[in-house]
């Protein structure tokens, strides 16, 4: 407190904290500093205490030891909110976007007006919000309501929001995980203009290559602790990943590998043909052979995540067949899909995969209760059983078989949304954005997974924009627009698929004759 | 098939921002049907009548509508509206000479004031269980509702009292300017409650907690405290309401408000307000309450038998919301 204040001090620096939750440590002896206009991406595993850092920093938890500066001053004290929000602004993992109301409420919600009994004015609220928009350059519109933003305009808001109480310094968590390619660029545009106007960041993300992309500097938690700051330059995609696992990367290929010449079998397990959906897609057809892993590229509005739940059975098309294995589907329903040998992992593992609250057998069982007993019964050893396999066959980190889902990390609750997908040893395996916000291990084992159920005979279909999901695939189809745009074969290049899930054409026109191929 | 016509004609407007609106169109067809039915329905008579009737349900559903904009609930609100004005006058009314025999503590002007204060502290207690020791707004409430009504029967000892304080009666019996006073009253509290949700902070911050009670409390929004204070007011409100049925029916029944949870919660509903919070209008809400209430007057003067006006209600219940499904495009989960 007797220093000197420095005139232009790191916008935040944390030394020395430590945080402790009964027993479990959540950070200890951690530091970060971020320094006026930086972009600073702080990545870890989950349970690397990012989000416990997050925390202190925004006031909410007060650390056990150590100490906190903005600009060089002492951190407000705790409680004192409009102080906090100064010094630093958060946009959380989670929406704080209120659906109901519009816009302009949302940027000014609990300061609508100066005084508690004075009358809100919503003309001036509205040409407050119109103003605080132009600022930060976010084109939305501030009578509209906010359930009627896309996720990218809802997220431009959140971020004016968190700017507008002056702090020059915003934590992101896990930003883009809600989005799709188009919202990311868009994101990083309004986040590059941003620091031209000297707002400095700390970007929390699972997605390695974004910090490549945004960031200048990277912070590396493991186990509660600091690990390294460095320049992103300086620090190789290896080292990252080591100094996050604290091992070494086993050589320099994933444990899987896609070779582009292997032979499949020639009578196609899925064959899907002249299917279209209203709203979604048009007379879209595809094969997956025995052995092959299909990926289905595309952004948001593509489609393709309806045509995988179209497969699975969760929508029933307007026209066109599946077949697996030669014999046609029933579309539009689950009970039968899975009959026909489809597995399904859902996009959103929070809303379509898991029942948090209870236990790992019983999730990772649910799509096989008919095979735990007699008669419909359904016998807890069985079951036990049953997940005990799938637990030591897909490396699930649990407690046990009975611990609840909701106990797991999001990569182990992840693997219990695969195994009950392939609890009834299907022929086809259709994936939805599998490794959506699990961490770099967890992604390379749940991919691993779905490269050996191909391997093992069966075909896999991986719906994702995910570049990292899609290179486990054999072949990759791109869509835009409810439509196959062009298709890849393995050996893509970055550019390439991405210009192709963008609308822009596809370089590989010659091939689309493959798509349609029966 | 009185409220089969209004389907909206155009849906690429956005109707969705006048879904508060949906049940107007409701009403005037009903009131086109009580013209044509009987000649005594257009009369300044009836329809104060009505307006009077409605009085005590529409001051629930004012409180309801403000509990579940917040996104809770609370169903004790029908066992206040007759518990509090028991407690009032078992305070104040002597400990000898009539048939109830109360304890005689207090003045017999206070009974309004203790009324109220019952109420209040049914709120508070309620809050207290749901805030602070967290526990099931629905199963507290519900133990509430039978916990209260237990406690009006045994005080009472199961029977009406009809010797009150003509300070306690007066407002639900006495007229202004030919209007009974407590439609005045009521329209009043509808006109403050409606501009503090719509121009006020703290009323806004209903809709914010109940959209989304995290983002609230990120925004600085004291959710418990202010969700609290919505549950304090609701119970002043079902008292509030309690001294007016007292005085519009000049006794204290034993079952006063029984089973009116039901109306509550319909004609909320009916009137757009969410059942998972967030949404709707104190005008949508008091739109809800006149449609239930002038059907069952159409129905009467029409000469329907009394004895279906238990089924009448539940069916117009079902058809206006379908009806408010439709208009507002959103499903109701």
């Amino acid at each position: 407190m007797a220093d000197p204040i420095p005139a232009r001090g790191p916008v935040v620096e944390a030394d020395g904290i430590s945080k402790r939750f009964g027993a479990t440590v959540a950070l200890s002896d951690a530091r970060i500093s971020v320094a006026p206009g930086e972009s600073h991406a702080l990545v870890g595993r989950n349970g690397a205490g990012k989000s416990t850092l997050v925390s202190i920093l925004t006031g909410l938890q007060n650390p056990d030891t150590g100490t906190l500066r903005f600009n060089g001053e002492q951190a407000p004290a705790p409680g004192d909110t409009d102080a906090w929000r100064s010094k630093v602004a958060c946009v959380y993992q989670r929406s704080t976007i209120i659906p109901a109301l519009t816009v302009a409420e949302n940027l000014f919600l609990d300061r609508q007006s100066s005084r508690a009994l004075r009358p809100i004015g919503w003309k001036q609220l509205r040409r407050r919000a119109t103003e605080l928009l132009a600022e930060y350059g976010v084109d939305v519109d501030p009578s509209a309501r906010a359930e009627d933003l896309t996720v990218e305009q809802r997220q431009f808001v959140e971020i004016a929001r968190a700017l507008s109480f002056g702090a020059r310094f915003i934590i992101l968590d896990e930003p883009t995980a809600k989005l799709d390619a188009r919202g990311i660029e868009q994101l990083f545009d309004k986040l590059r203009s941003l620091q031209e106007q000297g707002v400095a960041f700390l970007f929390i993300s699972h997605h390695l290559q974004e910090v490549y992309d945004l960031c200048t500097t990277v912070t590396v938690y493991r186990d509660a602790r600091h690990i390294v700051t460095a320049p992103v330059a300086e620090l190789s995609h290896h080292a990252l990943v080591e100094a996050m696992t604290g091992e070494r990367t086993r050589g320099t290929e994933p444990s899987w590998s896609v070779t582009g010449e292997r032979h499949f079998g020639d009578t196609p397990l899925l064959d899907v043909s002249g299917l279209s959906l209203a709203g979604a897609y048009r007379n879209f057809s595809l094969t997956a052979r025995p052995g092959e892993v299909v990926g289905l590229a595309g952004a948001a509005a593509s489609g393709n995540v309806q045509i995988g739940e179209t497969i699975a059975g969760l929508h029933r098309p307007r026209s066109g067949t599946i077949t697996v294995a030669g014999r046609p589907v029933r579309t539009g329903r689950v009970p039968a899909a899975l009959a026909a040998g489809i597995g399904f992992v859902p996009e959103d593992r929070h809303i379509q995969g898991i029942i948090p609250q209870r236990s790992v057998a019983e999730n990772a069982t649910l799509t096989v209760t008919d095979q735990l007993g007699p008669f419909g019964t359904v016998l807890p050893s069985r079951t036990r059983a049953f997940a005990q396999r799938m637990i030591s066959d897909l490396d699930i980190k649990t407690p046990g078989p009975s611990a609840p889902v909701s106990a797991l990390s999001g990569g182990n609750q992840q693997k219990v949304v695969i195994a009950r997908a392939l609890a009834t040893n299907p022929q086809v395996l259709v994936a939805i954005r599998p490794t959506n916000g699990v961490d770099i291990k967890s992604k390379e084992s749940l991919l691993g997974t779905v490269r050996q159920v191909a391997d093992a005979g069966k075909s896999a279909l991986i719906v994702s924009d995910e570049l990292d999901d899609l290179r486990v695939c054999d072949r990759v189809v791109a869509m835009f627009h409810g439509r196959v745009v062009a298709e890849f074969e393995h050996g893509w290049s970055d550019e390439q698929l991405v210009a192709a899930m963008e609308g822009m054409a596809g370089p590989t026109d010659t091939k689309e004759s493959h798509v349609s191929h029966n | 098939m009185a409220v089969t016509a209004p389907a909206p004609a155009g849906r690429r407007f956005d109707i969705a921002r006048y879904r508060d609106l949906s049940l107007v169109p409701a009403l005037l067809v009903l009131g086109v049907i009580g013209f044509i039915v009987s000649p005594a329905f257009l009369t300044a008579d009836n329809l104060l009548g009505v307006g009077q009737q409605a009085t005590e349900l529409s001051l629930l559903v004012l409180a309801q509508a403000l509990i579940l904009i917040a996104g809770r609930m609370d169903l004790s609100l029908e066992s206040t509206i007759g518990v509090a004005p028991v407690i009032a006058v078992w305070l104040v009314l002597p400990d000898h000479g009539s048939r109830f025999i109360g304890l005689g503590l207090f003045p017999e002007w206070s009974a309004i004031l203790l009324c109220l204060a019952v109420g209040a502290l049914i709120g508070a207690a309620n809050g207290f269980f749901i805030l602070k020791l967290r526990l099931n707004g629905f199963i507290v409430t519900l133990g509430a509702l039978t916990l209260l009504r237990g406690l009006q029967v045994a005080i009472s000892e199961g029977q009406s009292i009809v010797t009150l304080p003509s300070s306690f009666t007066y407002l639900g019996r006495t007229s202004w300017l030919g209007v009974p006073a407590a439609i005045w009253i009521c329209a009043l509290l509808f006109l403050i409650g409606g501009s503090a949700l719509a121009w006020l902070r703290h009323g806004r911050s209903l809709y914010a907690i109940g959209g989304n009670a995290e983002a609230a409390r990120a925004a600085g929004i004291r959710v418990d405290r202010i969700t609290w204070i919505v549950l304090i007011i609701g119970g002043l409100l079902a008292a509030f309401a309690g001294i007016l049925y007292t005085g519009h029916y000049g006794s204290i029944s034993a079952d006063q408000g029984n089973g009116w949870i039901f109306q509550v919660f319909a004609a909320t509903v009916i009137g757009g307000v969410s059942l998972n919070g967030g949404r709707g209008t104190l005008f949508g809400a008091l739109t809800g309450v006149l449609t239930l209430q002038l059907v069952v007057n159409v129905m009467t003067l029409a000469g329907v038998p009394p004895l279906w006006n238990q089924f009448l209600n539940g069916a117009i219940i079902i058809v206006a919301l379908i009806i408010s499904r439709f208009t507002s495009g959103e499903k109701q989960e």
